[in-house]
């Protein structure tokens, strides 16, 4: 990882972006960024068009389990040409959480979308299939949140019988 | 809804209706731009469920298709029926309790597996490891990409119709679950890693066996190429199957030799070297094809490549050595010391009660190469033994999600050998 190319990087995006990068985090050489939620689009944009990070690599959830901006989407972004990570986080809140998709710019957002969605409960506006991916349908809970219980909760989903003839 | 036009009647699946209905409506919606033809007198159209329970799909993948004849127009593909939530089991878990969980996500690799979680949490922790044990992790990393990349090898000629080469192939695992066992105390299920360097030295026996191993394994290899590069059948079979260009495959977020097999030279190793893989001289093969035999060419010359890196690590490893962080705070004391003094008893309860504690609020990725591809912890830590978020980006899924795309247009008698070049193991994409 070049240092150089990185700060250049980081340069670029605090331009662009100006008071809306809310948080900058360099300490384990990979950079996180905070930025608001209304510029994430806008900001996909710009990262991956100008920027070159055309390799969305995951989308991870969070919970931080606060009363204001529970949950937390990182975006994790690949720039092939400048051999660079990047992590883009927006917070989201817990009474409306839902977020403008990016598989509009990144076609594997796809997936990742849908396992966030099935994890924490996120909706992704605009994704074309936001169906569980892990999880059947059928299950109305969502285990990654702080609150789901370890050992799950019984009778949450129909099982198949045991016994054959049952049909 | 289970009913399409033609007139064959079909059982409708009985358990998660919901489930099951999302799913074939979003068969049905894929593409929705393409004009659905009801006519269809010869009734050539039909929607075919392939597996979980399918020896081909390597576990429990299954695969819903919309044929045109023998064509695939549209498919998707259903996860999850290994589901086990590995990443809520792990913010209930200290680090190194959790490593055992990190065996079963890619069982065919698992020391890869155990590597990376360990070099997560070592980054986060601020850790240095002995130069001895990050050899004997390379060492024992290429070792399981060999072993992982042989497995493929026999079920993906498997699903391309020559049964004795997965016998062949296992023969060299069987080599190999020897040495993991003389390595590591099991054959599978390795766990040998540790935070802040690895359980045990190489004993003199290990040594020689995987010095045995490597002189002998490129002779193997180069039968194998004899026997598959010039034959007939399995080109033919494998030649433009599967195929994706390299946009498309950046796209759609392939990983490991698949998306080197387009022609991105994406390997984590030179791309953004680990352990001391920036001292070691070795090459990250490429193809542009992106079908299935550049895959094949992609992991057969890994191999290669493995056994050469497994070379020089023999010749740069220091002979002596301390092989774990002499520092009770961050990683397990010996088992001499634990049997012998009070402190190394003291330290060896608090590591297992609870462990190493990462700075609040600490945040980090670290990724390695797996055989498949990027396997990367990210990890948030709230200052405890236990992790506050652990997610796992496994390369296994991001190859399934191009599946999806990859088998659009193909054939359905195809569908085997692509999801057997593309070498998905369901522990680890599902997590």
């Amino acid at each position: 990882m070049n240092i150089e190319i990185r700060d250049n990087l980081l340069q670029d995006i605090r331009e662009f972006m100006g008071e809306d990068l809310l948080e900058m985090n360099l300490e384990y050489t990979h950079p996180l960024l905070r930025i608001k939620r209304d510029r994430l689009h806008d900001a996909c944009r710009f990262l991956k068009n100008t920027l070159h990070f055309i390799y969305l690599n995951e989308i991870i959830g969070t919970d931080r389990f606060t009363s204001e901006d529970r949950f937390e989407v990182i975006y994790h972004l690949i720039s092939l040409r400048n051999r660079q990570r990047l992590f883009l986080k927006v917070r989201v809140e817990e009474e409306y959480p839902v977020l403008p998709t990016v598989t509009d710019f990144w076609k594997s957002a796809n997936w990742n979308e849908r396992e966030v969605f099935d994890m924490f409960g996120i909706r992704f506006e605009g994704h074309p299939d936001l169906r569980r991916i892990f999880l059947p349908e059928d299950f109305k809970y969502y285990p990654l949140r702080k609150e789901f219980p370890l050992l799950g909760v019984p009778g949450s989903l129909e099982m198949p019988n045991t016994t054959p003839d049952h049909d | 809804m289970f009913q399409s036009d033609s007139n064959i009647s079909r059982k409708k699946p009985t358990y998660f209706r919901e489930h099951q209905e999302a799913l074939y409506k979003s068969l049905e919606d894929k593409h929705a731009t393409v004009e659905v033809d009801h006519s269809d007198p010869l009734a050539t159209r039909m929607t075919l469920n392939m597996g979980p329970q399918h020896p081909a799909t390597h576990g429990v993948l299954r695969v819903l298709m919309e044929l045109d004849g023998e064509v695939i127009t549209k498919c998707r593909l259903d996860t999850g029926y290994l589901h086990r939530g590995i990443e809520k089991m792990a913010e209930n878990k200290t680090y190194q309790e959790f490593m055992p969980y990190t065996d079963r996500m890619d069982y065919l690799s698992p020391y890869s597996n155990n590597v990376a979680l360990c070099l997560a949490v070592e980054k986060i922790a601020n850790m240095e490891i002995p130069e001895r044990a990050t050899y004997i992790r390379m060492i024992c990393c290429e070792l399981s990409r060999i072993s992982s990349h042989l497995l493929w090898l026999g079920t993906m000629i498997m699903d391309a119709g020559a049964l004795s080469f997965f016998l062949w192939t296992f023969r060299e695992r069987e080599k190999l679950y020897d040495i993991f066992d003389e390595v590591a105390g099991h054959r599978f299920t390795v766990s040998h890693s540790r935070i802040g360097g690895v359980n045990n030295d190489f004993t003199p026996v290990a040594e020689e066996k995987i010095r045995k191993f490597i002189r002998e394994f490129p002779d193997e290899l180069k039968g194998w190429h004899k026997i598959l590069d010039r034959n007939r059948i399995f080109v033919d079979r494998n030649n433009g199957v599967g195929a994706i260009g390299h946009v498309e495959g950046i796209a759609i977020g392939l990983a490991g030799p698949s998306l080197r097999a387009t022609g991105i030279a994406y390997d984590i190793r030179t791309f953004e070297p680990y352990m001391l893989y920036d001292q070691m001289d070795f090459m990250v093969p490429t193809r542009t094809e992106g079908d299935n035999l550049a895959r094949y060419y992609c992991r057969m010359e890994e191999m290669a490549e493995s056994v050469r890196i497994i070379e020089q690590c023999f010749e740069k490893m220091p002979k002596k050595g301390p092989i774990r962080v002499d520092d009770a705070k961050k990683s397990y004391p010996s088992k001499d010391e634990v049997y012998y003094s009070m402190e190394g008893l003291i330290h060896d309860f608090m590591m297992t009660d609870t462990g190493i504690c990462p700075p609040a609020g600490a945040e980090c990725y670290h990724a390695i190469e797996a055989p498949k591809g990027e396997l990367g912890f990210y990890i948030q830590s709230d200052g405890t033994g236990h992790p506050w978020r652990l997610k796992i980006n496994s390369p296994s899924f991001s190859n399934l999600q191009g599946l999806e795309t990859i088998l659009d247009g193909e054939m359905v008698a195809d569908t085997v050998v692509v999801i057997g070049g593309l070498d998905p193991v369901m522990g680890d994409s599902d997590k």
